[in-house]
């Protein structure tokens, strides 16, 4: 009886669920959906990083074959204010949207918009985060005394006295260049706007409707319950699309204005100049550390470049306070300072993408120990065995202001180092050096902030609701129906939902249908980001599910006439708890519940559709932490790096999946290896993105990347039932850490360090020119 | 061999083969053959990830070998024989790939998984043993940003030994 | 990124080919595999008003050798290169090339006319034409013309291709024996444009390179017999220990431009440290040949 749920329940390892259909060429993206009387828009954008809008003429451009019309400012911002939906009379940065064209077709208005004449005045531009805060330097905003965002400082125990006594300090700047999600399908949305009753559906590759609904409804000011918002297939999220981007709101206002469907596609070109980017920081950072090996304190000062506005909702300083709070958690230590900067220079706005500063700290304090640890003589891993918050510390709080509960840190190394056969690889990195091979390892631990509560985002007034729902309908047949308010845009939450709610009522997973993706049709809910997806949502199946077991049963016993503490629910029978015979079925129970109510008690009350909601109210996040480790093999010649392995063991608490939770690692790691080895948006002097095409953006291919290993440790969160924690982005943490090491460990004896991000084959060799040569370690 | 003849404002005739099956149809002589198939036909399976011939969403089978959907004009395909994810699932050409991707969660988000299947049905035709790394270098032209490729190369290692066609 | 408007031509000869595109001046272009053309096209870089399509033409087909020479047709996919019998035996450059150029759906549609039509300075045939001394067999309305591949690079994208001609067929002498053949690029990822690339025959004896054609391409603007190099390279000892012999040299004949993410300075590096590798691999080669006669 066991058996079948244990083999479609929690802890099965079944594919997402989707698959079968995706894989037949049977998906439903949003490109491929088309209404009638649908239009598609594209937008003239501005060719320049700031500049004011001189004039415009639109005449031959709106006569174009197959335009049905041409959108201004003056026309798209009044109905979404305060939004600006189209740029008016400025251009904060390249590819602000300055027209809507609207026609039969994409390639129809893409003709058009070739006709338009249009003249622009260059203004002056502010490129980067050193720019931005120079005295004089142009400010972007007017208003503003400069061009500051925000400036956070926090401080704790006595970091300057504990600098000062420190025998070793270990200081570093390292640079992280600009990089984006690069979703292999581009955002879209069509708009379809009902001019008979006002109500306005929205098919958007989102990964929150809930969020999109409440802005669509407030800023274009219809009710709310008019509004709907529903997710398509969706080819890739990672967070760029849970950002709010301004041509997707126009979009919404052409489609109230034509009084028609409008589908605006982002090709990858436009993609490159208009999508919310990620990273660009640069950090100063240091760590103390006494000769027998304790670190004293820490310190970091972070300055990163939001681009020309604020992100809507998902603010874009998240960045910068993720590296503040969370650098060096997972070690013992009582001192720490940490400064972050936001400034705004002429660039797209940067937006949440996976991770969002926690790799910063991740690679900071993986760095700063692994470089200390050499400056002391001390063995990578003994000095993290040291270090690390053990077990018996918990629950402690960071310098950093974290709370950790449930971590693992020793756990999860110990399991690290005999996956990977650390001193086996330690000795033949050794051998290999004696040959003029230059092979480093490097260890990336990490903790990480999951599943946001309403502490976290409700004292900032943003109206992101981190709750999650589902409902449950057992189907007269006995099968089971499921709506949840999650989003799965491939990580396969909708499947992990299936398996706790076919856990909970005795079935196997193939009879439970699980439906998301729409924020008219369940409940109220949050949907995909800051890996929350099954630990809050699964949280929800699982308290919906007790509810619909136990009116099952209260049904079942009444039908009976057995008392309903003795039965149970396995391979689809209510069964009796003491013999494991079959009671009753759930397919008659149904029949009974929903056609033959007449042989009930009259004051019986059948529920067998239920309804429950989850959020994690105590706390602000869960705490998930996991390790990497990384073996590279440098060539100083040409400055290339090839991956030779690649290890992760992480705790995400209670694994549901663990086929789902593995892919996640690695898809999650090979994005961080890509971050730290490929990725970045070059450009110019004055902010003219140079790289602008997917092959000159490198994202990472199939011959480059190593094979992955992965390990699983499971420590569940105490707070809620289900236990699980969060594992979206914990490949991509973990991962940069450890790449980021293990290329400094390769070029250690070279007396070379490297902390520009992407390490690029130039970087490399620019690193080893600069070498000093090789000191010997302090002794202790 | 099919004839194309230039007709009025920038149209061709294409006749063609399509999964299989005839095919007659007038096309903007512009038109990219993913578009072709994405609107006129209706058959979506095929996608566009970048429309400049480097993220191989949009691969299909033309005469049996891969090509990129957004590299080929419809036109072109006159006198061909074309195939696309729809047509060699239909047929279960694709079934032992198709199999062994789900068992190892082998796709996510499914975007790149029309290009990516149809390559590896590419390479499975061989019926060469591979290595991994040849794996990796046959498949190294198709974008995956949610995998990793680790499970897709598993996949793909699974069929070739398997050694059936 | 839909492409702009234009008609579509498909001549049932290549006379007619000719005429067409005599016919459209400067306002036809042809296409055969399409790889590089429709990129632009979906970019809107350029805008042919008509495209002749000479892809199914069976006069630009085939692979023969005869009389020590290899003729490939201009048509001549990427992949046929890799499948071809003759082209392993007699041009092994052009085999330890192929696999380098794009992935196998470009390699599928592109082929050796394009590519060298085209004449990016980071493709992997251009460079190989020149190393191994072929000459290029161009056709119009107005008759056929050789021109040898190390006269047919100008410039940056730019040949010694006339208006209304097309490149029929490429002849190549076969590699003689005794002569080794060194391939090397560096490349971000596989299959990506070079960032630094060289194609190069040597003879090579009694620890010794005798005499050397070198071409360097990537981080230059065309390809073309690096002749300092090859000069430099004559006489010098093998293995090469440094870049002493040739530093100089290359600093003469790879005279490379910053470019973003790569500077000019990283680029004549990277080529002073490939040289030196392919220089050794053919020595290898040798020293492999030697062991197994």
């Amino acid at each position: 009886m066991a058996s079948q749920a244990a083999s479609t329940g929690i802890g099965a390892r079944i594919p997402r669920r989707e698959l079968k259909r995706l894989l037949a060429g049977h998906g439903r993206y949003i490109d491929d959906i088309r209404l009638s009387r649908m239009l598609h828009a594209y937008f003239v954008r501005s060719p320049h990083p700031h500049a004011k809008l001189v004039s415009i003429d639109v005449q031959r451009a709106s006569r174009a074959p197959g335009v049905a019309g041409v959108l201004t400012a003056v026309e798209i911002n009044p109905r979404c204010e305060p939004f600006v939906g189209v740029a008016l009379h400025r251009a904060g940065h390249r590819s602000a949207p300055q027209r809507l064209f609207a026609a039969d077709s994409r390639a129809e208005a893409e003709d058009a918009a070739e006709l338009i004449e249009i003249e622009w005045q260059p203004l002056p531009v502010v490129a980067d985060q050193f720019q931005a805060i120079a005295p004089g330097a142009p400010v972007i905003h007017h208003g503003m005394p400069d061009n500051l965002a925000f400036d956070f400082t926090m401080e704790q125990g006595e970091p300057a006295k504990a600098f000062a006594e420190a025998d070793v300090v270990i200081e570093e700047e390292l640079r992280f260049e600009r990089q984006m999600a690069m979703t292999l399908e581009p955002r879209g949305l069509i708009a379809d706007f009902n001019p008979s009753d006002g109500s306005l559906t929205v098919i958007h590759a989102h990964q929150s409707p809930f969020q999109m609904q409440e802005i669509f409804a407030s800023h274009l000011g219809i009710p709310e319950h008019k509004v709907r918002v529903v997710a398509p297939d969706i080819g890739g999220g990672f967070g760029l699309k849970l950002n709010v981007h301004c041509d997707e709101i126009a979009t919404v206002v052409a489609s109230v204005i034509f009084g028609r469907p409008v589908k605006f596609c982002v090709d990858r070109l436009e993609s490159f100049v208009s999508d919310a980017q990620a990273r660009d920081h640069r950090i100063k950072c240091r760590i103390g550390c006494k000769r027998t090996g304790e670190i004293t304190a820490m310190e970091i000062d972070d300055i990163g470049a939001v681009g020309a506005y604020g992100m809507p909702m998902r603010f874009n300083v998240a960045e910068g306070m993720m590296a503040v709070v969370m650098t060096g958690a997972p070690y013992l230590f009582d001192s720490y300072r940490a400064r972050t900067r936001s400034v705004y220079v002429n660039k797209n706005l940067i937006g949440m993408y996976r991770g969002v500063g926690m790799p910063f700290a991740c690679i900071v304090g993986e760095l700063l120990t692994d470089l200390a640890a050499h400056e002391l003589g001390i063995d990578t891993v003994e000095f993290k065995r040291r270090n690390y918050r053990p077990k018996s510390a918990l629950p402690c709080v960071t310098p950093g202001g974290q709370r950790l509960e449930t971590v693992s840190f020793h756990e999860c190394l110990e399991r690290l180092v005999e996956l990977m056969d650390y001193d086996k690889l330690r000795q033949e990195q050794r051998e290999l050096r004696g040959r003029g091979i230059h092979r480093g390892i490097g260890i990336g631990t990490f903790c990480e902030q999951t599943a946001y509560g309403p502490p976290y985002y409700g004292p900032s007034g943003a109206a992101i609701s981190t709750q999650d729902g589902c409902t449950l309908r057992l189907e007269p047949s006995g099968s089971v129906r499921c709506l949840t308010s999650l989003t799965d845009q491939g990580q396969g939450t909708l499947t992990a939902v299936a398996q706790i709610v076919a856990e909970t009522l005795g079935t196997s997973v193939d009879e439970v249908s699980v439906a998301g993706n729409d924020s008219a049709i369940s409940t109220y809910g949050g949907g995909a980001w800051a890996s929350r997806g099954t630990a809050i949502g699964g949280e929800a199946a699982l308290r919906a599910s007790t509810v619909l077991k136990e009116n099952i049963l209260s049904l079942a016993s009444a039908i009976t006439q057995t008392p309903s503490d003795e039965l149970s629910l396995a391979n689809g029978q209510v069964i009796n708890s003491k013999t494991g015979l079959s009671v009753i079925s759930l397919a008659e129970v149904g029949r009974i519940g929903y056609f033959r109510q007449d042989t009930l008690p009259k004051d019986f009350d059948v529920q067998l559709s239920v309804n429950a909601s989850f959020v994690a109210n105590d706390k602000p996040y869960y705490m998930a932490n996991g390790v990497q480790a990384s073996y590279v093999e440098v060539d100083a010649d040409t400055g290339f790096i090839r991956l030779l392995g690649q290890w992760a063991v992480d705790d995400c608490g209670r694994v549901v999946n663990p086929l789902l939770v593995d892919e996640q690692v690695r898809g999650g790691t090979v994005q961080g290896i890509g971050a730290v080895l490929f990725e970045e948006c070059i450009y110019s002097e004055d902010a003219n993105l140079l790289n602008g095409t997917m092959a000159d953006y490198l994202v990472p291919m199939a011959y480059e990347m190593p094979d992955i290993v992965v390990s699983h440790v499971e420590t569940p969160e105490t707070s809620t039932r289900l236990g699980a924690k969060g594992i979206g982005e914990a490949g991509l943490i973990g991962a940069m850490g450890a790449v980021w090491v293990a290329v400094n460990d390769a070029l250690r004896p070279l007396g070379a360090r490297i902390t520009h991000q992407p390490f690029t084959p130039e970087r490399v060799l620019d690193a080893l020119a600069r070498a000093k040569p090789a000191e010997p370690p302090v002794r202790p | 061999m099919g004839d194309v003849e230039l007709i009025g404002d920038e149209e061709v005739e294409v006749v063609a083969t399509l999964n299989g099956k005839p095919l007659k149809r007038r096309a903007k002589a512009r038109q990219h053959l993913a578009d072709f198939l994405r609107q006129e036909l209706e058959l979506t399976g095929t996608h566009l990830g970048c429309e400049h011939g480097i993220c191989g969403a949009c691969t299909v089978l033309i005469d049996g070998r891969t090509a990129r959907g957004c590299l080929t004009l419809t036109a072109q395909i006159s006198g061909k024989s074309v195939e696309t994810i729809e047509g060699l699932s239909d047929n279960g050409r694709l079934a032992e790939l198709q199999q062994e991707f789900i068992a190892r969660n082998a796709a996510q988000c499914g975007f790149c998984s029309s290009g990516m299947l149809l390559t590896a049905y590419e390479l499975v035709q061989g019926g060469e043993k591979l290595s991994r790394s040849e794996i990796r270098e046959h498949i190294s032209g198709n974008m995956c940003r949610c995998t990793g490729y680790h499970a897709i190369v598993d996949a793909i290692e699974a069929v070739l030994a398997k050694g059936s066609r | 990124m839909k492409a702009r408007n234009f008609r579509y031509v498909r001549p049932a000869s290549l006379q007619e080919a000719y005429r067409t595109l005599a016919e459209a001046g400067g306002e036809a272009v042809p296409i055969a595999g399409g790889q590089s053309l429709l990129a632009g096209l979906n970019m809107r870089l350029s805008s042919p008003k008509v495209l002749v399509d000479i892809s199914n033409l069976v006069e630009l087909t085939g692979q023969s050798y005869a009389d020590g020479m290899v003729r490939l047709g201009a048509l001549t996919r990427h992949r046929d290169l890799l499948s071809s019998a003759i082209v392993r035996a007699h041009l092994p450059l052009l085999a330890e090339a192929a696999p380098h150029i794009g992935h196998i759906a470009i390699r599928n549609r592109g082929t050796i006319g394009g590519s060298l039509a085209y004449a990016d300075p980071a493709a992997e045939l251009p460079a190989c034409a020149v190393a191994l001394g072929a000459t290029l067999v161009l056709g119009s309305a107005k008759g056929e013309r050789q021109v040898k591949a190390e006269d047919f690079f100008k410039g940056l994208f730019e040949t010694d291709l006339r208006a209304g001609e097309l490149i029929v067929e490429v002849k190549f002498p076969e590699v003689p024996t005794g002569t080794s053949t060194g391939f090397a690029e560096l490349s971000r990822r596989h299959g990506d444009f070079a960032l630094v690339g060289i194609a190069a025959l040597a003879i090579l004896r009694a620890g010794e390179i005798e005499s050397a054609r070198i071409v360097y391409f990537g981080c230059v603007d065309r390809a073309r017999v690096a002749a300092s190099v090859s000069a430099a390279l004559s006489g010098a000892a093998v293995p090469l220990e440094d870049a002493s012999p040739y530093a100089a040299a290359i600093r003469n004949d790879v005279k490379p431009d910053d470019t973003p993410g790569l500077r000019a300075d990283t680029k004549l590096h990277m080529a002073t440290v490939l040289t030196r590798r392919a220089l050794n691999s053919m020595v290898e080669q040798r020293t492999a040949w030697a062991m197994s006669s």
